[in-house]
Order: structure tokens, then sequence, then C-alpha cells
């Protein structure tokens, strides 16, 4: 189920988190500024135990009031410095990361609208959107908080360390005793954690997955009562979540336990030592204080570098599903035209095109073979043959949604492979079989299909050819809101609405797939009356499956075992092809001789 | 949702007219306490649970604090105990902090693992009900509510409870323990210093006061607005075709900046709030450190504190308040996760439109061998919610075994008449009854197996292909399976597929036209085996040799059983025993198939009309 771990490329967390420069490089000033100025308020937190031994070992002991006012004053103005630092670093950060947020969730948008199409025909949504949301929250809370404190705590670290060592370095060295240890535990944890965190991420995906297509799939779950087993397998899909977020807790448990105690001991054993050194005259009892309060304000740093791990290693793991998508490769680009001369009306044509979707096995059999195809210049050709014999992938190769393995499709003798997609796609208007309207108004969604500079005029005249004038009877008129977040139209209703918006452009080239399949008798009649008028100034491929869509087209191609097996008018081949005539009246091949 | 608006949502008057309603600024009304009553009843069941991991959390601290109190002993007491050569305190002291930070570590362990599994179910049990009760609502309630808007409930929402569960609730049981551990410990040590730590918190709490309320007001907003980004997003992604052929690309680029522009205003809102915070808790608690410890040199200088109480006073203060900062987090995920849990609250408080009966009724038992049961429309009626009428009061039988064929133009309501007989919709008026039982009365589960309906759009779910066809049954076997395809011609092409039946639809080389996928959907319905089968132009995609193999099938199939047909195409009509043509809501024709093309009504001319098509 889960397309996404396909090959798990083995990568380190920091070699994932480094490919998140690109991102972070326009906000790097504001980054580094915010990790100096955090760097800076722990630092202050440090000096504030040497105010105390100063206080303890000088004034207090010499009884001196005035001193006493100077060192607490001293201690006020370093926490007042350390409050305003802390909130500055997070003022710095604040609009900054949340750019980065965006700036990653645009780039991934809008790079998954440039893949090909077979890409997303592998992809289920639900594992691109986790991507967009969850991961790129980890990523911008790894920016936030791990990256910079991380540093933070280690230069809070060594700091507190060489004061504890310039102090009594005995016990500094008491101190770093359980330093090996806990960086082996880490190192240890690091490993297994980003293991589990990259299997929890993918059951993340999967589970949207389940949540996505039990809601778009809502009417056959309920048609057949079915909603029990897409729980059962909702549910399935949880406890295995569940299961490996126990195992992540369980990790994070066993670093945590470990980064608590040993420092703790190492704090314990520093302050018998400590207490021995005092009692033999050895050591003051400020320092012994300073020394104490210094290894107790270190605590939290250390204590955090398990939580700052785990989510690192979630960050990188995060990190890696964007860029597993980032690095799919987008359509090819456009290749510079060259100067072909341009034979001026030549129509569309296939000349010797073979089509294997990118990722079949190179040797399985191609759906298209050798298809030689001529559409002269305002003529228009239907396309008919069995379901699942290619039509519709016939008819995705002239928009180039799918490329061409080899051949050749030229319009007006101009190579498509020579023209932008832009370009190609502004002269190719295609209305496909699943009528999909986007969240916007009725008048927008046909207008999609036009030059911007279109208007009412064409957008009335397209509404009727399409007989889609139901749209004007509409609450609020051709401005109604449909699609997802609007009014839900008939099948029927979105049919002649992308339609429409395929004529509203008056294309040099129209592609219909079976444009007319969820209409009605009667307005099927009239839409392919208003239709034939448009059909005569254009070229046009209709994929047919009727006769009554048939008769709009001048010629009809005959698509068999991905071969154009015949060509020619309706009537012809109903009389000299067999296959023909059982597609189209659906009765026995030996009626028919 | 797609012009971006400035206005809190939220607050925003409900527009009067017939598409104001809440569903469309995606904010369902949450009744009042709906929110605290949903995480009650999450907690509830793990009640004793959550009293271990809170037990667990009570011991560590005590654990944990107990540290500093050892500093004072140890400065105050074993070390004038060791210069007069007793060993014995500073033994004591060993031990103690020995004990005290393994039981800290193992307790610490304990806790995590206690609290993970707490989080888990509580997790476990809401994106359960979620899902649950979005699979329940009438699929009048899925056409308004949209599918964008339906995941974030259950992916980023539920994704926020998460945050709180595992961050916030621990730092704040954390916080309130520690907090309350070493206040009393102060007061303990010392009266005075104790007094001026706790005065500490008057400011403190309103500080946090003050940012719940500027920071719920964002939090919400930024949960609306990354809703609008899903929204947006999953629709370009399940329309790409359409995307790319008319190149909407750089429209929709734009379009996405503009909701992602307002996600990320919101988000850098709610940072900034949680930087003013900062700063205000860490002066207030850096002003309190300098005047505990000016007091408390002054003391000592005066002799009358010890110098280990004050030491022990200052590392407290440090643990005190170290996890202000971390409080203002919980606050954080506390006001994301309050306000995905309140639009939780709100979905679970719809109440399906079609609900199970109070007091099920059975449907009686077969009275022949043959499947089929009758249905009639008892002066129904239907109206949406917001007043257009779409069928006006009718009244219709359907025999037993009777096919009945439903003709008309779109939007002459012929859907909304299956989907009244699917119970999608319940009527405004009158009854639908199922062999006598109205259909309000039956049990859902045992309704859906009476009653199949294959729409036209057919959807294919993650999985095999067999697993697909077995939607219809679930404990069919393969036999079944392959026998259903075969009926209705689907086996060649499926047996072509690379691994056949076990082709994932997903996977390589398993695309599938969308005749093709109309063929599996009937297989889907063939297996499922209903008393009455509703087919809503469910042959609109499929070839006409394919659409004569079906009607072939179902020539057999339909033998006995009850069946409506919805069918622009009139070759389907052949199999019928009946035929009604609808307009306008109303049902202007019903006679046999025959009576009808001989008559001179509406259907007579649409038949002439198809058979012209034919020639």
């Amino acid at each position: 189920m889960s397309t996404a771990t396909d090959t798990p490329r083995q990568r380190s967390a920091v070699r994932s988190l480094l490919r998140l420069w690109p991102y972070v490089r326009p906000v790097r000033a504001r980054l580094f500024t915010a990790a100096f100025v955090a760097i800076l308020a722990s630092c202050t937190g440090l000096v504030i135990p040497l105010v105390l031994k100063w206080m303890v070992d000088g004034p207090v002991a010499d009884r001196d009031r005035s001193g006493v006012w100077l060192g607490a004053l001293f201690v006020l103005l370093l926490g007042l410095g350390e409050a305003v630092l802390f909130g500055l670093r997070r003022w710095l950060v604040a609009r900054p990361l949340s750019h980065v947020e965006a700036e990653m969730r645009a780039g991934l948008y809008g790079h998954l609208q440039r893949l090909p199409i077979a890409f997303h025909d592998r992809w289920a949504s639900g594992q691109l959107l986790s991507r967009a949301t969850t991961d790129l929250m980890l990523v911008r809370m790894f920016l936030a908080f791990p990256l910079t404190f991380l540093l933070v705590n280690g230069v809070t670290i060594v700091v507190g360390v060489i004061i504890m060592l310039i102090q009594d370095w005995t016990l500094g060295l008491v101190i770093l005793g359980p330093a090996v240890p806990v960086i082996v535990m880490c190192v240890l944890f690091e490993k297994r954690y980003a293991e589990v965190s990259r299997r929890a991420q993918d059951q993340v995906g999967d589970l949207t997955t389940v949540v996505e297509e039990s809601v778009l799939g809502i009417r056959i779950i309920k048609g057949f009562g079915r909603h029990r087993s897409q729980a059962r397998a909702f549910r399935e899909l949880s406890w295995k979540l569940r299961g490996t977020e126990l195992r992540k807790a369980q990790l994070l448990a066993v670093i945590w336990a470990v980064i608590v105690t040993l420092p703790e001991i190492a704090v314990g054993a520093a302050l018998v030592v400590g207490c021995v050194q005092v009692a033999d005259g050895q050591l003051s009892a400020g320092t012994l204080v300073a020394f104490l309060s210094t290894a107790l304000a270190l605590r939290w740093s250390v204590e955090s570098i398990g939580f700052l791990l785990a989510i690192s290693q979630e960050a990188a793991t995060a990190t890696e599903r964007y860029f597993e998508v980032m690095d799919e490769e987008r359509e090819s680009a456009d290749r510079a035209a060259p100067d072909t001369p341009v034979e001026g009306a030549d129509g569309l044509r296939f000349h010797g095109v073979t089509f294997r979707y990118p990722d079949a096995p190179p040797d399985s059999p191609p759906v298209l073979h050798g298809i030689d195809l001529h559409i002269r210049p305002g003529e228009s050709l239907a396309l008919v043959g069995a379901t699942g014999s290619g039509k519709t992938t016939l008819t995705a190769l002239v928009p180039r949604l799918h490329e061409v393995t080899s051949g050749r499709i030229t319009l007006d003798g101009e190579d498509i492979m020579a023209m932008s997609r832009e370009e190609l796609r502004a002269k190719v208007a295609v209305a496909f079989e699943e009528p999909t309207l986007f969240s916007a108004s009725v008048g927008e969604n046909v207008l999609m299909g036009a030059a911007d500079s279109a208007g009412r005029a064409e957008l009335d005249r397209a509404l009727a050819v399409a007989q889609a004038d139901f749209a004007h009877a509409l609450p609020q008129g051709t401005d109604t809101q449909v699609g997802e977040q609007g009014l839900s139209l008939s099948g029927g209703q979105r049919q002649r609405l992308a339609l429409a918006r395929a004529v509203v452009g008056r294309p040099r080239f129209l592609v219909l797939d079976d444009p007319l399949s969820a209409l009605d008798v009667h307005t099927e009649a009239a839409v392919e009356a208003a239709l034939r008028e448009v059909l005569a100034e254009t070229t046009a491929l209709i994929v047919a499956h009727r006769p009554s869509t048939v008769l709009l087209a001048d010629r009809v191609a005959l698509l068999s075992g991905g071969r154009i097996a015949a060509i020619g008018t309706h009537h012809e081949l109903l009389r000299t092809n067999a296959e023909y005539a059982h597609l189209m009246s659906g009765a026995d091949e030996e009626v028919q001789r | 949702m797609t012009a971006p608006t400035t206005t809190a949502p939220a607050k925003a008057a409900p527009r009067p007219e017939e598409h104001g309603d809440p569903f469309d600024r995606d904010v369902l009304p949450t009744p009042p306490g709906a929110t605290g009553a949903l995480l009650r009843s999450l907690l509830t069941p793990l009640k004793a649970r959550v009293a271990l991991t809170a037990l667990l959390l009570l011991l560590q601290q005590a654990a944990v604090q107990a540290s500093p109190l050892l500093v004072a002993y140890a400065i105050d007491e074993a070390v004038p105990a060791f210069a007069a050569d007793d060993h014995g305190p500073l033994i004591a002291v060993a031990v103690g902090y020995l004990l005290c930070a393994s039981l800290a570590g193992a307790l610490q362990y304990a806790f995590i693992v206690a609290a993970a599994r707490v989080n888990q179910d509580v997790l476990l049990d809401l994106r359960g009900r979620i899902f649950r009760h979005a699979q329940a609502l009438s699929i009048d309630f899925h056409e308004r509510y949209t599918s964008g808007r339906l995941i974030s409930r259950s992916t980023t929402d539920v994704e926020s409870l998460r945050e709180l569960l595992d961050e916030g609730l621990q730092e704040l049981v954390m916080f309130i323990l520690s907090t309350v551990y070493i206040c009393v410990l102060l007061l303990w040590l010392d009266l005075g210093l104790g007094a001026v730590a706790v005065a500490s918190f008057g400011p403190l709490y309103l500080l946090m006061r003050a940012y719940r309320r500027r920071a719920g007001r964002v939090y919400r907003l930024r949960s609306t607005a990354i809703a609008a980004v899903i929204v947006k997003f999953v629709e370009t992604m399940n329309g790409i075709r359409p995307v790319r052929a008319f190149r909407r690309e750089a429209v929709n680029d734009a379009d996405f900046a503009v909701l992602n522009k307002r996600h990320e205003r919101t988000n850098g809102d709610a940072l900034l709030e949680m930087a003013r915070y900062v700063v205000g808790s860490r002066t207030v608690a850096n002003t309190a450190v300098a005047l505990i410890v000016l007091w408390g040199a002054h003391r000592v200088a005066g002799d009358t504190l010890a110098l280990g109480v004050l030491a022990a006073a200052v590392l407290y203060l440090r643990r005190l308040y170290d996890p202000i900062d971390r409080l203002a987090m919980f606050l954080n995920s506390y006001q994301s996760a309050a306000a995905s849990l309140e639009k939780i609250a709100g979905l679970l408080a719809q109440t399906p439109s079609v609900p199970e009966p109070a007091s099920p009724r059975e449907l009686p038992v077969l009275r022949s061998e043959h499947p089929g049961r009758e249905v009639v429309f008892d002066g129904v009626r239907f109206a949406y919610r917001t007043g257009g009428e779409v069928l006006p009061t009718f009244d219709l039988t359907l025999p037993t075994g009777q096919t009945v064929a439903v003709v008309g133009s779109t939007g002459a309501g012929k859907s909304t008449l299956a989907k009244l007989l699917a119970r999608f919709y319940d009527p405004t008026d009158g009854r639908v009854l199922l062999d006598g039982v109205d259909l309000r009365e039956l049990p859902i589960a045992e309704l859906r197996r009476g009653v199949v309906m294959v729409t036209q759009e057919a959807f294919l779910f993650s999985g095999t292909v067999a697993e697909n066809i077995a939607i219809g049954r679930p404990d069919a076997t393969r036999e079944d399976i392959e026998r259903a395809a075969k009926a209705i011609g689907a086996h060649e092409f499926i047996s072509a597929l690379p691994e056949g039946y076990d082709t994932d639809v997903r996977k390589r080389g398993g695309r599938i036209s969308a005749g093709q996928r109309q063929l599996v959907a009937f297989a889907r319905a063939l297996l499922a085996d209903p008393a009455v089968l509703i087919l809503d132009e469910a042959t609109s995609s499929l070839d006409i040799p394919g659409e004569r193999a079906v009607q072939r099938a179902m020539a057999t199939v339909l033998q006995g059983r009850t069946a409506v047909v919805i069918a622009h195409r009139l070759s389907t009509v052949e199999i019928a025993d009946r035929v009604l043509v609808m307009e306008h809501g109303r049902i202007v024709e019903d006679g046999t198939p025959a009576e009808l093309i001989t008559g001179t009504g509406r259907f007579a001319d649409l038949h002439r009309a198809w058979r012209d098509s034919l020639a």
C-alpha cells in the first residue's frame, strides 16, 4: 500500500538535514543571529552562580551590606538581560521560520503540479498530503528548537565545564565522568530511533490514505454497508501505528533515564568530594555553592539533548520524505523550438507513435504500437475501441500528459515535442471523461479553457454549445461556487460544463474523451447538434463509445490491440469490419456477416 | 474559501442566503462544553492508568527535587561533622544522592512508557471515533462538508492533540508538581524566602492568562488557515489531469500562495505571541531570584540564615522557574489542540441525518425462493433543507422481482429517487417501505445487505482488484469473486493485468480505464447479492459490447430481484419490465416498454431518437 517505501535510502540524519540549507539560506542571517543571542542568554545564566560565589565569599563573609546590594543588582541585571535575549531570539526567528515552512510547502505544491502524470498514478494523495503538512511542521520545529539548542546547549555545556574546571579541576573531572557513556548511548539511540520514526511516519501516511479514500469513496462504502470493514482496515493500521509509537516511546524512555541518572550521580559524587575538600579547608564554601549551581544550571542543557535528538531525528526523516518527492524528475524541460518550416495547416498527425508507461517493465508489450493517423485540418476523427484498448491513453499523448515513447505527433506540421507545453496546451483543448470541476465559480471553471481576455460573450456561447444553460438558473447564476467547496452538480451537469470548458477558447485542436457519456438522450442530441458547428472549424479527436457520438465525426479509426486496425467512415466500417460492427451494435459478429 | 478573507471566520455573521451555512466557512456549531466533554470521555476509560502515570510522575519529582535538600544538608551539617571526623552524615548524603538519582532515572523511564500508552490509546480512540462518525454521517453531509476538511480533521487536528499529549500535558503536570514541591520545600526551608517565591506566581498567572487569551484567537485562525491549504492541495492532486491540460499550474501556484501566506502569517503571529510571553515570564522570574538573593544574602550576613539554606534556595529557584518557558510550550500545544478539539467536537456533534433506528425492525422472512422484495413509496416528498423541492408528493409501488427502468433528462429527479430508496437521504414527508417495513426502522447494516446501489462514479480503493470486488461481500472466496467478474465480462481484462486479480490498482501496470472500473463496480454489486439493486447510470463508460455483456448478465442476475435501473441509454430499457419517465420530479409516464414505445408520449420520442442514432 505504501508506495513511499520502495527504496528507503539510508542516509545519515545530518546529511538529510543538510539538504534543508537552500531553503534556510535566505533567512540565515536571522537564524545565526538568533543562535548567537541564545548562546549569549544561556551564558548569562552561567554567570549568575559566579556572582553568587563572589557574594558568598566576599560581602556575605565580610558582613558587607552594600556589597550584598551590589551583588543582587548584578543578579537582577543579568536576569533581565537573559529575559530580553531569550525573547529576542524568538522574535528573530518567528516570521522567518514560518516563511521557510511556507516556502517549502509552496515548492512541494508547485513541484507536484509539474511531475509527470505517471507519478500521480502511483502515489496516493494521502502520502503527498502528509508530506505537505505533518512533515513540514516537523521541519519547522526542528529549525526553531533543536537546531539552535543543540548548538546553544553544546556551547553552554562546554563553557559551564570550563568554568567548573577553572574553579576546581578535580570536581570538574568528576562531573565530566559520565560524558563518554552518555554520548555512546545517544549515538546508539539515534540510529534505532531513526528506523522507528521513519516507520511511524510512513504508517501515518498510509492511515491518511485510508482516511482519504474512505471519504472519497463514501458512496460505495455506504452503498454496500461496508463502513465496518473500512473501519476495520482503519483500526488495523491505527493499531500498527500505536505499536510503533509505543516502541518509539520506549526508546525515548531509555535515553531519558540514562540522561537523567548518569549526570545526577556525577553531581552527587562532586558534592561529596567537594564537601570533603571544604571540610579539609582546601575549598571555599562559596566555590562549592557556585560549582553546584553551575552544575545544576547545566542540567537542562544536558537533559534536553535526548528530546532535541529525537526531534532532529524525526525532522531528518521528514526531510527525507520531503525530498523523496522533490527529487522526482519533473516533466522534461521544454526543448527550444528548432526552426522547422511550418507547412501551414496540416492538422493533427501521429507518425509511428509507440507508447509504454515509463514505469512499466521494458519487456512488456507497449500500450500503443506504431500508430499512424492523420486528422486533416477541420476534420474530426472518432476513435473507437473496446474497453481498455488504450483510447484514453492515446488522447493523453496529444497534450503531452504522457510523453510518446517513440514516434512523433505533429500539429500543423510542428512536432509537439518542439513546442513548450504551455503553447501546446493552449492550442489543444481537452474534455476528460471524468469531469473535474475546481473550487471556483461556474464561470471561472468554464473560462479556464479560454484566453484571459475572454468574457461574458464567450462564456455564454460555450454554455450554449454544451447545452449547459442550467448554469444560469443556479442560485447565483454563473457565479455560483462549485467543486470541493460549493454546490454539488450531477454527473451530466459536470460533464456539460467540462465540455463548455473545452470549447470556450475556440481551440484549433480539440480532444474529447467520451464527452457525452453521462448525458441523457435528449440532451445528447442537443449537444451534438451544437457541437457539429464547433467541429466544423476545429480539428478534433473524439473518443466514442456510441454510434451517436461517432456520427459527430467525419471519419472513424478503430483501435485494437494497441494498433489502428481500420479507418474509414462509420458506414464503411460497419460494413467491412466485423470488430467495429460488434463494438457499435453489440450484436454478435456472425449476425453482421 | 477561494477568496482570501482577512476577517476572523469564527466571528463572521452567518449569511442568511441559501449557501451561507456554516459549512462554507468550516465552522460547524460546537455545542457549549462539547470540547471538554469529549476530552473527558476520552480519558475516563483510562482512569486507572492515568492515575498510575500521575503517581509515577509524583514519585519521580520527589526523587528529583530531593537533591538540593541534600546539598543544604551537606553544606550545613555534613561538612562540619566531617571536619569533626564524623563521616556518617556525608556517607548518608552520598547514599541518598545515589538513591535519588537512580530512582529519578528509573521512574522517568516508567513514566514515559506509561504516559505513552495512555496517549496512544486516547489517540487511537479519537481517530477511530472521527473515522466511524464520518462514515456514519449521511451522504447529504458529505456533499456539503468537503473531503479536504474531513481529512484535515482526522490528520492535522488529531496531530495537534498528539502534540499536546506527548509534550504538553506531561510538561504541565511536571510543572504543577515541581512548583508545588519546590514551594513547599522553600517555605519549609525558610518561610520568608518561600513567601517571595510563592508571591511571584501572582504576576506569572496574569501573564499566562493574557497569553492564553491572545494566543487562543491566533490558533483558531491558524487551524482554519491550514485546513484551507489542505483543501486546495487535495483538490489539485486529485484533479491533476485537467490541471495540466488547462495550464492551471501558474494560477494554482498563485492561489496556493495566498492560502499558504495566510497560514504563514498566522503561524508567525502565534510564535510572536510566544516570544512576548517568554520575555514577560522570564523578567518576573529573574526579578524574584534577584530579590531572594538580596534578602537571603543580607540575612546570611546578619547570621539569621544558614549558608546551605541560601544555596539550596537558589538551586531550587533555578528549577522553579526553568519550566516556565516550557509551560508556554504547553499553552501553545494546548491552544492549538483546543482549537482542533473544538472542530473535532463540532464534527462529532453532527448527528447523522439518516440515523440508526431507535427500535429496529427486522425484514420479514422471504416468502418465495426469490431474493427480491417489494418497494413502496408512500406519499413521499423530498425537498432540500434549504427549501428547493426536488420530488413533489408521489406514490409508487415496485412489486417483488420487477425490473424498473427510470428515464428522463438530467435533473429530473431520477438520482434522488434512487438515493431515497438506498436511504442515502430520508424523505421530507412520507415513507419508503421495503416489504412493508419503513427503511427508517431497519438497522442500517440490514438495509445495506438488502439494498445495493451502483453509481457511475466507480471509485477504486487501494488494494488489489480482488479486494475491490470483495467489497461487495467481504467473506467471498476467490471463486465467488471470479464468478462475479466472469458473469459481468470483467474476467478477461483482469486476467490480463500483470498479477491478475492480485494486481494492486495503484501500483505499476495497474492502470484501469474508466470502463473497466465500472465493470469492477458491477462485479462488486453482483457479489453482494442484494434483494434490491439500484443502478444509477452505472454503464455510462462502457462500450456497447461491454454494456450488452452486462445486460445479459443482468437478465439472469436480476431474475427474481427487484431492480431500479437509471439510464440515459435506452438499450438498458430492453431488459426492464416497466419504464418510468420522469420530468421535473414527477413521474409522467409509467408502463411496459412495449406500451410506451408504441404510444405517443415522451418515451416514444426518446426511443425513436435513440433508434435513429443507432442507424
